[in-house]
């Protein structure tokens, strides 16, 4: 069952889990809720950097880091600098309509109550934790894991971005007026 | 600080995780301009990698953190070519409401 812990006895971390949670749902549904893209941009940043204050409380500090510099840094700048090259009035903004809203909101409540269910009735399979002191997940471990274990991979992942890169470079090009 | 699973429980990293992944494919439903589109994409893959995270404390295993930047670097290529799309599809349509998109010829 969902263990609720009460909020007189609760310690430190589970008072900033809390809050780090509420912060990131709230925010995401402002995302989507906001009307204007640039303050959806704006509330996926913050989104973004709670989710790397879970990533620190997880002590994956390498991994938050990434997350920062990767989510924070390098997609919300290229999603900002595309709202700011297509130039989104309110005038551009048609609702749709109710029915479609209606729908949505439905199967968002289905789909939560589904999972929820689910995960609520698999906690006996998942059991209890213990640690066992082992070193996992510094920087030299990681890095030992995706230059051995993870080379090809890693450099396939090389290939993709290139990839990407000359693919965006050719649909973002403007065609000659025939 | 000795664990951090054993004061707050995987349990609710999983509920925080699908409560994520709903609000993605909430907004997927909702919303009708696709860069809000992308962005919710973005949180459902944030999501995932979230409980890959926390999985990966909790079996004390390196390798589902090392399955989180792989999966980092596709949804940056994703977003790039994403949003070289769009802006083509601007360019030519005046308009990036998905509702527009209704034919495949060019």
């Amino acid at each position: 069952m969902i263990h609720i812990p009460d909020l007189a006895h609760a310690t430190t971390v589970q008072v900033i889990f809390c809050f780090l949670a509420f912060i990131t749902i709230a925010t995401a549904f402002m995302t989507i809720f906001s009307r204007n893209p640039i303050h959806s941009a704006i509330y996926l940043v913050i989104c973004f950097f709670s989710i790397a204050g879970h990533y620190l409380l997880l002590n994956a500090q390498f991994l938050a880091i990434v997350h920062i510099i990767v989510y924070s840094g390098a997609i919300m700048i290229l999603f900002l600098f595309t709202i700011m090259l297509m130039n989104l009035n309110e005038r551009h903004q048609v609702h749709r309509p109710r029915i479609t809203r209606l729908g949505a909101i439905v199967s968002f409540c289905l789909i939560l109550i589904v999972l929820i269910a689910i995960f609520i009735n698999s906690k006996p399979i998942v059991g209890g934790y213990d640690s066992t002191g082992e070193d996992f997940q510094s920087i030299k471990v990681l890095g030992k894991i995706l230059l051995n274990e993870y080379m090809v991979p890693f450099e396939f992942a090389s290939i993709l971005l290139l990839v990407a890169m000359i693919g965006t470079v050719l649909l973002s090009k403007k065609e000659k007026l025939k | 600080m000795d664990n951090i699973l054993n004061q707050i429980g995987i349990e609710n990293y999983i509920f925080l995780s699908v409560v994520l992944f709903c609000i993605g494919i909430f907004g997927v439903l909702y919303r009708r301009n696709a860069i809000i589109v992308f962005m919710s994409i973005e949180i459902m893959l944030n999501a995932v990698n979230l409980l890959f995270v926390a999985f990966s404390t909790y079996h004390q295993d390196a390798q589902g953190q090392v399955f989180v930047f792989f999966s980092m670097a596709v949804a940056a290529a994703e977003v790039a070519v994403g949003l070289a799309i769009l802006v083509s599809i601007f360019r030519n349509l005046g308009s990036i409401s998905i509702d527009n998109l209704k034919n495949l010829k060019g």
